[in-house]
């Protein structure tokens, strides 16, 4: 089954996050597919690269590229939520004239037209957020 | 068309629960994950409406969040069935839709 997953709130805030990775994981070891990752809101801040998170912590963002990596995961970042909050791409940082980007790899920036394709072509489309 | 109905927050907290028990039609199920796993105890303010839905919805508890949160098996409404993450994808595709309530 082809599952879409939206992620409305940020890393470390309550448990939405890590709540959408295990089910994430859970499906894709059940053999399922992951239609696509859709940061929303503050979902967006699950996106950067900067955040260092003590050792001992687990690393959102890197869980995520990782899993991504391993599964072929599209997670896309909704491209207004991302700019409101600094979450920059290379080309969104040159086009807004900022000297610097910050989106970690494995996530790209879109819009929210990729929401609405995902809740089409997915079978069920689950949110996590606050 | 059964629909399976999430609830991520405590009901001594929000009123999203309360809304869930209200809206949700009758061979829906509902499953507590994160803070909402608090409803699924006995004696407190929650427990009269979840035994009174109990004949009609199915209700579920995420077993890691009760964990985490120091709950016991034994400290929940009888009739309550405690599911893993595997058991939540598992649920999600025998509904026919998913209503996450934040």
């Amino acid at each position: 089954m082809k599952f879409g997953i939206m992620i409305n709130e940020g890393p470390y805030n309550h448990q939405a996050a890590d709540s959408a990775y295990q089910f994430a994981k859970a499906a894709l070891e059940k053999g399922h597919e992951i239609f696509r990752v859709f940061f929303y809101h503050d979902g967006v801040n699950n996106a950067t690269r900067l955040a260092v998170p003590p050792q001992d912590d687990r690393n959102v963002t890197k869980m995520w590229q990782e899993l991504a990596e391993a599964h072929k995961l599209d997670l896309v970042v909704c491209i207004a939520a991302a700019q409101r909050r600094g979450i920059l791409d290379a080309d969104e940082a040159k086009r807004q004239g900022k000297d610097a980007d910050n989106i970690a790899s494995g996530f790209r920036i879109s819009g929210l037209g990729q929401l609405i394709e995902a809740g089409i072509q997915a079978d069920r489309l689950l949110v996590f957020g606050d | 068309m059964a629909m399976l109905h999430t609830v991520n927050k405590s009901s001594f907290d929000r009123n999203t629960f309360e809304s869930c028990l209200r809206l949700a039609k009758e061979g829906s199920s509902v499953l507590l994950i994160e803070d909402g796993v608090y409803a699924a105890m006995k004696n407190t303010t929650a427990a009269e409406q979840i035994n009174s839905a109990m004949g009609t919805l199915t209700f579920y508890v995420l077993g890691p969040d009760m964990d985490a949160r120091g709950i016991k098996a034994d400290a929940l409404i009888d009739g309550f069935k405690i599911v893993d993450y595997n058991g939540f994808v598992d649920l999600s595709i025998e509904h026919d839709s998913v209503q996450s309530w934040l």
